[in-house]
């Protein structure tokens, strides 16, 4: 009798073993109870969203094959994998499939000329594509950039490609505003500020080239605190980035800006990078009210003092702190003329605009005519988290960060703090 | 005759503690205008702080743990990436050693004390004490 139990016991620890085993199995099937028409978003009218696949942990930048599989990095593992592929079935926007591979996190990841590009916060990778443009061997992909700075600020790594063979990578600035210390009230900045000769800018590399270090990269562009938007625009055929403002301007020299100036200063700039700009982080940042570049207060600025050094204008400018970690210029034709070759930004969210109330939490939209902007910013889709009480970092649902495009013409928008990615329609009525 | 001691025993610390707790209300009360000057920017006004950036001030050990590693971390501020309940956050934290002891003081008891926490107060002489200790 005793036996029995202990067998019949032991028969159902395994059948739970198993079970167990087979749901932390990296491919495995969604569940589709739970979807939501428009998915929490609010949008233009004609437009609609549903979630292609929920629950990814840290989804940060997204791409779309030909095909219509999505690939996510993630910036924590997911179920041990830091990459997905995700495959919709049936046709109905909903991802069925989802295959984990990978085992280091990061941010960027792009497809170009039948590769899979990736990177951690110190590497890039590539993986050969099928003609499926699915992943040839997810265990072996070629390590193509190796040894980049990362030192937990600004850390991530974005990537982008040309169509004559080279990659740009983000290298962003360890540091706030080069400060003697970081972040200390009242601290000087360093001159010059040493972190350029190696982060604070665009790096060049090869795309084909294995085992690139820094000395075989080029700073393509300096002076840029830190990077996570970023797209390669082939109507203008040059490299658009969204830079992260510093934070503090309040904290560190309170008898020259209030909170409220701390919150809306500086801007969160958009600039188009030829080889050589300077754009001027640390010595500078852009007010988008007074619409002029000035100093840093830790270089000597006052609020007020303007620059006499060559540093480019921004091509765009938006409110402080909102945190731009996705760029993309539409090509599709599904949406509606004005949003041809314009900009979508995924704004991530503030946190250093309090004790002001934070902003972000958005996709943004700027129209371009010639290859600039034709009008200001609007918001495209809003409400990421979730309603007005969740509008800050800690308790927003949902912060937009990577964005990619459908072959259909469709939008994907990845969340970074639900794990959500969005696809976002359009239908003419 | 034990039982008797046992209850004057037991009242006393509970009168004392009562007396503790309402006696940390005026500390609380400079520390939230202290908090809200010098930490909220980062930690945020409902002290969950910025996920990976920022770290939470509510429901961790270190909020809530040893004194001394607490003002050790104001007065130092910290550039070292150490997990912080398994987590971590990439900001740096500059030292606040301009506040007085009497700030500092004031701001732990209260962060120990609000955000869902509670923890006993951090009194002037223990700021001081650690001041003495950290160069």
């Amino acid at each position: 009798m005793k036996n029995k139990r202990f067998y019949s016991m032991l028969a159902l620890a395994i059948i739970c073993a198993n079970s167990l085993l087979a749901c932390s199995n990296d491919t495995s099937s969604v569940d589709k109870s739970t979807t939501v028409l428009n998915a929490g978003l609010e949008l233009p009218t004609g437009f609609s969203t549903i979630k292609a696949a929920e629950g990814l942990g840290e989804a940060r930048h997204i791409t779309v094959t030909p095909q219509g599989d999505i690939y996510v990095k993630l910036s924590s593992a997911y179920k041990d994998k830091t990459i997905y592929y995700l495959h919709d079935n049936n046709g109905d926007g909903k991802t069925d499939v989802q295959t984990g591979f990978g085992d280091y996190v990061g941010t960027g990841i792009t497809i170009k000329n039948g590769y899979l590009y990736a990177s951690s916060n110190t590497e890039v990778y590539r993986y050969k594509l099928d003609a499926a443009n699915k992943v040839i061997d997810p265990s072996k992909p070629e390590k193509i950039i190796t040894g980049l700075i990362a030192r937990f600020q600004h850390d991530s790594k974005s990537i982008a490609l040309d169509n004559d063979g080279n990659i740009y990578v983000n290298i962003g600035a360890y540091s706030n505003s080069c400060q003697e210390k970081d972040r200390s009230k009242g601290s000087m900045g360093i001159m010059p500020c040493p972190i350029l000769d190696s982060a604070g800018g665009i790096w060049k590399f090869k795309a084909d080239k294995l085992n690139q270090t820094y000395a075989d990269g080029i700073r393509y562009a300096t002076g840029l605190r830190n990077v996570v938007g970023l797209d390669w625009n082939n109507s203008t055929n040059s490299l658009f980035v969204m830079q992260h403002g510093r934070d503090g301007l309040h904290d560190l020299f309170p008898d020259l800006y209030d909170t409220k100036q701390s919150a809306e200063l500086p801007a969160e700039c958009m600039y188009e990078l030829k080889e050589g700009v300077n754009c001027g982080w640390p010595y500078v940042y852009y007010d988008h009210i007074q619409k002029k570049k000035i100093i840093n207060p830790e270089y000597g600025g006052d609020g007020k003092k303007t620059t006499t050094e060559n540093f480019i204008d921004p091509v765009a400018a938006f409110p402080g702190h909102m945190a731009p970690n996705g760029l993309l210029f539409y090509t599709g034709n599904m949406f509606p003329e004005k949003y041809k070759n314009g900009a979508f930004i995924a704004f991530h969210g503030s946190w250093n605009r309090a004790p002001e109330p934070q902003k972000g939490y958005l996709v943004a939209f700027v129209p371009f005519k010639d290859g600039k902007p034709s009008s200001d910013w609007e918001i495209f889709a809003d409400n990421f988290a979730g309603g007005p009480e969740f509008v800050s970092p800690g308790k927003a649902k949902h912060r937009p960060c990577g964005l990619a495009q459908g072959p259909d013409g469709s939008l994907y928008v990845s969340d970074d703090s639900g794990g959500t990615i969005y696809k976002i329609t359009y239908k003419a009525k | 005759m034990k039982k008797i001691i046992i209850t004057i025993l037991v009242v006393a610390f509970f009168s004392l503690y009562l007396f503790a707790q309402t006696n940390i209300k005026p500390s609380v009360n400079r520390g939230k205008i202290v908090y809200e000057t010098y930490c909220l920017t980062c930690h945020q006004d409902d002290g969950a702080g910025v996920p990976k950036l920022n770290p939470t001030l509510s429901n961790t050990s270190y909020t809530t743990g040893d004194k001394k590693k607490l003002i050790t971390w104001v007065l130092k501020g910290t550039t070292d990436k150490i997990a912080i309940d398994g987590k971590f956050y990439s900001n740096n934290m500059a030292p606040q050693n301009y506040l007085k002891d009497e700030e500092i003081a004031d701001v732990l008891t209260y962060i120990r004390n609000s955000f869902g926490n509670k923890a006993s107060a951090v009194t002037v002489a223990e700021v001081k004490a650690v001041r003495a200790t950290v160069k």
